[in-house]
């Protein structure tokens, strides 16, 4: 089981996406996160799909997705070739014990804190997946109160456009 | 100029070369049957009994025809009553434009009356649809629909119009037909790989499908049998698409496929499979399907590559163009060993069959074939009687046999046997189940009223036939619910339909009705009484391979 991340470009109207994931619906993909927005043409979304399966459910999904007809583009980002970053909003306890601990993890992970109060402190964050989820199991100890991820977004390095391509 | 939207819906379909649609009218299509009214000296209209009719027809129409079929039905129950045919063509690949009526935009999405999301409920069974909010579109969303509909790897497209779209006004000039979405051309080296693949065999066998018929290559398949000395033999939606007297031709292989065609599969060192999806009533053990055999797939939809079975060679492409390069890419072969083994496969097949004498379904279906002629559309419901016509059925045209393969859906045959003699205009025989024939009946209204040159055969054994096999194979006899005890008189209820009909239960009556009822240039109805007990054999069990074939009923006590 390996973990890919699918760009899609899709027409932007209304009701593409619902057609996207009623496709995942019908043929049984269970997808781990899923990101959508507009893109360098407003003709067109963006959808970054991150998945875990084999080589035939990776093969399987793009087939599927480039079978549909609001679909422009769809590309295997390899994670060599790509870059991907999350955001997280992550509200935890504020208590005398803990607190300088928290800023220093919030230092030395380069995230910032947005919102201050007595009890609790919320935390900005954004970077690599894997960041994130370690982020989050250093936040665990201090007591995690509520928190919420983007899902990713993905770009492949170097000059290249995926809708020019 | 300026026209309505219901006037654009039936310029456009006139432009796209529609002659005939079926439907059935109510409020949210009121101006689209009003369109109708007016245009009825150039578009005509096919009134069913139910909307499922009208779809099934519309279904039926394209398959003996290769022509988009059109439905229309109204908004809410109107549009849910499609479901079941459009889903239909979706699994069989059948182009259909289906189009609906819905609430005016400014009503929808309060649950208003006869208000749908019909849309989002036929999302995953329709290759595309529409949701018409827009009169400056409309007319260009339906050329695409069509475009759509018949492009490629065919399927049914959906159009949903609000009722304050149909009576909006927008120009309209008419435009040519848009050619269908060009397929992408197969790389020649994957071609020539093909080639050098079918030189190195000793045991080939050609593997057609749905793909096949409309791909107009018959003669290309039969050609290609004979140069490389094989064998054919074909999926479900394959029947019709070469002539069953082919020399070459095995018949169809899968669950109840004919045991020489099954057999000749499984032994081959080399399976070129075109136009064909694997499915598991095709392939039974998937893992066991293929064997020591290299396969070449070849399919115009590319996501049918190795989704079911892994193919060797996998080539994506339209089918005709990449067919006929392989055609001439491959030289003269001869397989004497090979042939000598197919003419014992054969022997052993034609030694299984036993005959009664009796009105079985093999007599029946034997008779039907001495009598049609090779233009006659046979259409069939879904269980048994769909089997031995599948088995037994001798096609000499393409497009001759229109049948629910992949959804299966009982109830789906007088609906397309309606449609498929109104769009051939060809003499059409129904066979069908007392069991499938229950759930649609209301069409012989439809039947009657047009008055097509079509027999109605059913196959009554007053069993649910082929889910009582099951029962009696894999759940210790136990008939739950398939046996049917009622009441109803087939004949009398076709009388009353407006349609003649007569019973029989032995050969030459049956030889005698049915000679009767093809010379008609009407309907007529003939009630078979078939032993409940009748198998379709051979079978491979769910899920099991060619080693698990079961040729002979036997009565476990």
């Amino acid at each position: 089981m390996n973990k890919f991340v699918i760009a899609v470009y899709v027409e932007n109207r209304f009701g593409v996406l619902t057609r996207v994931t009623s496709m995942f619906t019908r043929r049984g993909f269970n997808i781990d996160a899923l990101t959508v927005g507009e893109t360098e043409s407003p003709a067109y979304s963006r959808i970054t799909i991150t998945m875990s399966g084999d080589g035939y459910a990776r093969d399987q999904m793009i087939n599927q997705l480039r079978k549909l007809f609001n679909v422009k583009k769809v590309e295997l980002l390899e994670p060599e070739q790509s870059f991907t970053r999350e955001l997280m909003l992550i509200k935890v306890k504020n208590s005398g014990q803990t607190r300088q601990d928290v800023l220093a993890a919030v230092d030395i992970f380069r995230s910032k804190i947005i919102d201050y109060s007595a009890d609790a402190l919320c935390i900005e964050i954004t970077g690599d997946p894997t960041k994130i989820d370690a982020f989050v199991e250093i936040m665990k100890p201090y007591g995690i109160i509520e928190l919420c991820r983007t899902g990713i977004v993905a770009l492949e390095r170097g000059s290249g456009s995926l809708l020019a391509r | 100029m300026k026209i309505t939207g219901a006037d654009i819906i039936i310029e456009t379909l006139i432009e796209q070369g529609v002659d005939t649609v079926f439907g059935y009218p109510g409020g949210a299509v009121l101006n689209i049957y009003d369109a109708l009214y007016k245009n009825s000296d150039r578009i005509r209209h096919v009134l069913t009994a139910h909307e499922q009719g009208a779809a099934h027809a519309a279904d039926g129409y394209s398959r003996a025809t290769g022509r988009v079929g059109v439905v229309i039905a109204t908004s809410g129950p109107g549009a849910t009553n499609l479901i079941t045919g459009i889903a239909t063509a979706m699994l069989d690949s059948v182009p259909m434009v289906a189009i609906t009526g819905n609430v005016s935009c400014d009503l929808i999405g309060r649950d208003s009356f006869q208000e749908i999301d019909i849309t989002g409920i036929t999302l995953p069974i329709t290759k595309h649809n529409y949701f018409a909010n827009d009169i400056t579109q409309l007319a260009d969303m339906l050329r695409e629909a069509f475009r759509i509909a018949r492009s490629g790897r065919p399927g049914p497209v959906l159009i949903d119009v609000p009722k304050d779209v149909q009576t909006a006004l927008f120009d309209y000039e008419p435009m040519p037909v848009a050619p269908p979405f060009p397929n992408r051309q197969a790389p020649q080296e994957q071609i020539e790989a093909a080639a050098e693949l079918l030189a190195a065999a000793e045991r080939p066998y050609l593997y057609i499908g749905g793909g096949v018929a409309g791909a107009g290559i018959a003669s290309e398949i039969e050609k290609m049998a004979d140069r490389i000395d094989g064998v054919i033999g074909c999926s479900f939606m394959g029947l019709s698409a070469i002539p069953t007297d082919n020399p070459r031709f095995l018949g169809m292989q899968g669950m109840h496929g004919h045991y020489a065609s099954s057999m000749a599969q499984s032994e081959a060192d080399l399976i070129l499979a075109v136009g064909v999806r694997f499915s598991d009533r095709a392939t039974g053990n998937k893992q066991k399907y293929v064997r020591g055999a290299r396969l070449i797939h070849l399919d115009v939809d590319f996501s049918e590559l190795n989704k079911n079975i892994p193919a060797t060679l996998g080539i994506a492409g339209d089918i005709t163009d990449a067919f006929r390069r392989l055609l001439s890419a491959v030289s003269e072969r001869r397989h004497p060993a090979w042939q000598e083994r197919i003419a014992t496969l054969r022997a052993e097949e034609a030694g299984q069959l036993h005959e009664s004498g009796g009105l079985t379904p093999h007599a029946v279906i034997e008779t039907i074939n001495g009598i049609i002629g090779p233009q006659t559309v046979i259409a069939t419901d879904v269980g048994q009687h769909q089997m031995w016509a599948a088995q037994y059925c001798r096609f000499r045209r393409p497009r001759r046999f229109v049948s629910s393969g992949g959804l299966g859906t009982m109830g789906f045959g007088l609906g397309a046997a309606i449609g498929a003699a109104t769009g051939s205009g060809d003499r059409t025989v129904l066979i069908t189940g007392d069991g499938s024939f229950g759930m649609n009946l209301n069409e012989m209204a439809t039947l009657a009223s047009q008055n097509l040159p079509l027999t109605v055969v059913i196959f009554n054994n007053g069993v649910l036939g082929m889910v009582r096999q099951w029962q009696t194979l894999f759940y210790g006899h136990r008939y739950s619910n398939t046996t049917l005890h009622r009441k109803t008189d087939f004949v009398r209820l076709s009388e009353a339909f407006g349609i003649p009909a007569v019973r029989v239960s032995d050969l030459a009556s049956f030889r005698a009705a049915f000679a009767e009822a093809y010379a008609k240039d009407g309907p007529m109805l003939i009630d078979c009484a078939i032993d409940p007990d009748e198998f379709v054999l051979p079978m491979l069990p769910p899920g099991g391979s060619i080693e698990d074939i079961i040729l002979e009923k036997e009565e476990k006590a």
